[in-house]
């Protein structure tokens, strides 16, 4: 018996399914307006406004990967600085030691940051939920320590990156500022042709049934440490992109859980599990610092508890809130039927 | 000698760690919570005990008389009103909650109390020593801190197993349909073992105060040699857990003994190697989904 026998014709006008819908084509317009318009900012910006915007970016890189972990993955790590300062020493070695071009040495910093990624998956792995999240903050606790032990690395006093000085500093700050503009492109792209493709696919799956996406065929573990070592690289290029910009390097600073509370507040607040919500989270975080910086030690009081009540009462974000449920999506990855009253309006 | 010495140290400092890791288990047992707030918990009772202490000036010993029912009262109120709301948004939400409680309650101790370190004053209870031979001695402090953690957690065991709010917790954990079926509320159920855990989070801050010194930061380190005990000694498994801190607190010593910076990095790479090699701990319950 086919299954034409026993559907019931309900649907008489023409369906379709597609993507994007008109809201997200002018989104992705004003998308890339912005990004288009970006590069342009060395010219008229002055060097400290770029140097935040390179903080800004950096931001956007980290909770992009966050989110891809946690959102998508369902992996909650709180130990991606791990990557971050793996990202920001191998930056300083391979150009102020090995003397390559400090701007071809950040790709290869982080394909470093996820070699190493890949091998630590394996005992994260051993892990799930709740412990995965307080094993990544373990090994991340590790690496600061070895670190803090190699004197060839500057020990617990860290590393100056000196290869950009020879560079004037606002010409330093517009190749810093272009590179970081292009890394959270990069990121952010990448997340959403990832999110696209069948691995993304399964990892939707993932995320809402890991036990009947096993069952279909998608291979569970094998896309979670994909999704586990794209993510370590993405933190790896925040890491290189930050010491480009501060120029400084130090174990106890860039291997700070604070990089974590940030990564997750911003993704939190921003909405879990979409690709607007950490670059929306990352704009306000970056705006509530600068905000609430006359706050002093009370703004990150004042980030938690607006996390935790977001987390309980506004579970989709800020972005669930403007995408009203989805119908809105700058960066379409799932499929929607539409009706042809539906479709007049694209 | 030194090393005897540091092998005793280190079991004893065990102790502590297991009474810390207690509370995390039980949340993780009877709710499937990690409560990533844990080690802050740990370190805002011992404030807790601090200022009942500065404002009364009685002993450590009594404050903890207060700290325990006020950080059950606290775990009751929490998970009331963020942890059962947490557990119906579901997913991530629960950890989510708990991470940015973590951070919360860490930044309000770091703005009351600044960054110095702290203690709980015992006295001469703090230098006294029992001597076993002329170089081994046990430190009455840190060996009454052990025996604080075994009794307590016995009388856990003993609880969860005999007692019937106990076997209720555990049959919430099994199946919270069924158990919701029989008339037990399982809010109701939540919230008494999150007072419970609370209770024994009071026990160990005040604890870790009186053996040592702490500061608002020290709940990182905190949550992760509890959360290393629980995984060594294997998940479900309460005296897994006493073993696992033993373990823990053994391998932190000796190898502080090496180099006096390398103890925390030893014993964080002891709990790695246990992770790669028997990732289900050293005393595994049998199943555990």
């Amino acid at each position: 018996m086919s299954s034409a026998d026993v559907t019931p014709q309900v649907v008489h006008e023409p369906t379709k399914v597609r993507r994007a819908t008109r809201a997200s084509w002018i989104g992705l317009a004003v998308v890339a307006v912005i990004v288009l318009a970006a590069p342009l900012a060395p010219y008229i910006l002055d060097k400290g406004v770029q140097g935040s915007l390179v903080s800004l970016f950096a931001l956007i890189v980290m909770a992009t990967m966050w989110n891809l972990l946690a959102g998508y993955g369902g992996m909650v790590s709180v130990g991606q600085q791990a990557y971050i300062g793996i990202g920001a020493y191998a930056l300083w070695y391979l150009s102020d030691k090995v003397h390559l071009d400090p701007f071809m040495a950040v790709p290869l910093a982080v394909v470093i940051a996820g070699v190493l990624a890949y091998p630590i998956s394996f005992l994260a792995f051993r892990l799930s939920g709740g412990y995965f999240a307080i094993g990544t903050w373990v090994i991340a606790v590790v690496i600061m320590l070895i670190v803090e032990q190699i004197p060839a690395l500057g020990g617990g006093i860290g590393v100056t990156l000196t290869s950009l000085r020879d560079l004037d500093p606002s010409t330093r700050i517009a190749y810093v500022y272009w590179l970081s503009l292009g890394g959270a492109v990069l990121a952010v792209g990448a997340t959403y042709w990832i999110m696209r493709s069948r691995t993304g696919l399964g990892f939707t799956a993932i995320r809402d049934d890991v036990v009947a996406a096993g069952s279909l065929g998608v291979r569970v573990t094998r896309s979670k440490r994909f999704v586990f070592v794209v993510s370590a690289m993405g933190c790896g290029l925040a890491g290189a992109m930050i010491t480009a910009n501060i120029l400084r390097v130090q174990p106890d600073s860039v291997f700070s859980v604070n990089y974590s509370v940030f990564m997750i507040f911003i993704v939190v607040i921003g909405g879990l599990g979409t690709i607007e919500g950490p670059i929306l989270g990352a704009i306000v975080f970056f705006g509530l610092q600068q905000w609430l910086s006359s706050w002093g030690p009370w703004y990150l009081v004042i980030l938690g508890v607006i996390a935790v009540l977001i987390t309980l009462f506004l579970p989709r974000g800020l972005w669930g809130l403007i995408s009203g449920n989805g119908r809105i999506r700058l960066f379409p990855v799932g499929y929607r039927l539409m009706s042809s009253k539906d479709l007049l309006k694209l | 000698m030194q090393w005897l010495n540091a092998i005793i140290q280190g079991l004893l400092l065990g102790g502590l760690y297991a009474l810390l890791a207690s509370g995390l288990s039980l949340m993780f047992g009877v709710m499937r919570i990690v409560n990533l707030a844990h080690g802050a918990l740990a370190v805002g009772a011992a404030y807790i005990g601090y200022m009942l202490i500065s404002a009364t000036g009685v002993s450590p010993f009594l404050a903890l008389i207060a700290v325990v029912p006020i950080m059950a009262a606290l775990g009751f109120a929490g998970q009331w009103t963020i942890f059962n709301r947490a557990l119906r948004v579901g997913g991530l939400a629960p950890l989510l909650a708990a991470f940015g409680l973590s951070v919360v309650i860490t930044q309000l101790l770091q703005i009351k109390f600044g960054a110095d370190a702290r203690s709980l004053q015992v006295g001469d209870l703090a230098i006294a020593s029992i001597k076993i031979t002329d170089q081994v001695s046990v430190g009455v402090m840190p060996l009454i801190t052990f025996i604080v953690g075994v009794v307590v957690i016995l009388a856990l065991q003993m609880f969860l197993s005999k007692a019937p709010l106990g076997r209720a917790m555990r049959a919430a954990s099994d199946d919270p349909l069924t158990v919701s079926l029989m008339g037990i509320d399982n809010r109701r159920i939540y919230a008494t073992a999150t007072a419970i855990a609370f209770g024994t989070v009071g026990v160990a801050g005040m604890f870790l105060g009186m053996r040592g010194n702490f500061d608002p930061n020290y709940g990182q380190a905190m949550l992760i040699f509890a959360f290393e005990a629980v995984i060594i000694g294997g998940l479900g498994s309460l005296w897994g857990t006493l073993i696992g801190g033993m373990v823990l607190g053994v391998s932190q010593a000796v190898g502080a003994q090496v180099n006096p910076s390398y103890g925390i990095l030893i014993g964080n790479i002891v709990f790695l190697i246990i992770l790669a090699f028997r990732p289900t701990g050293l005393l595994p319950k049998a199943v555990d989904s």
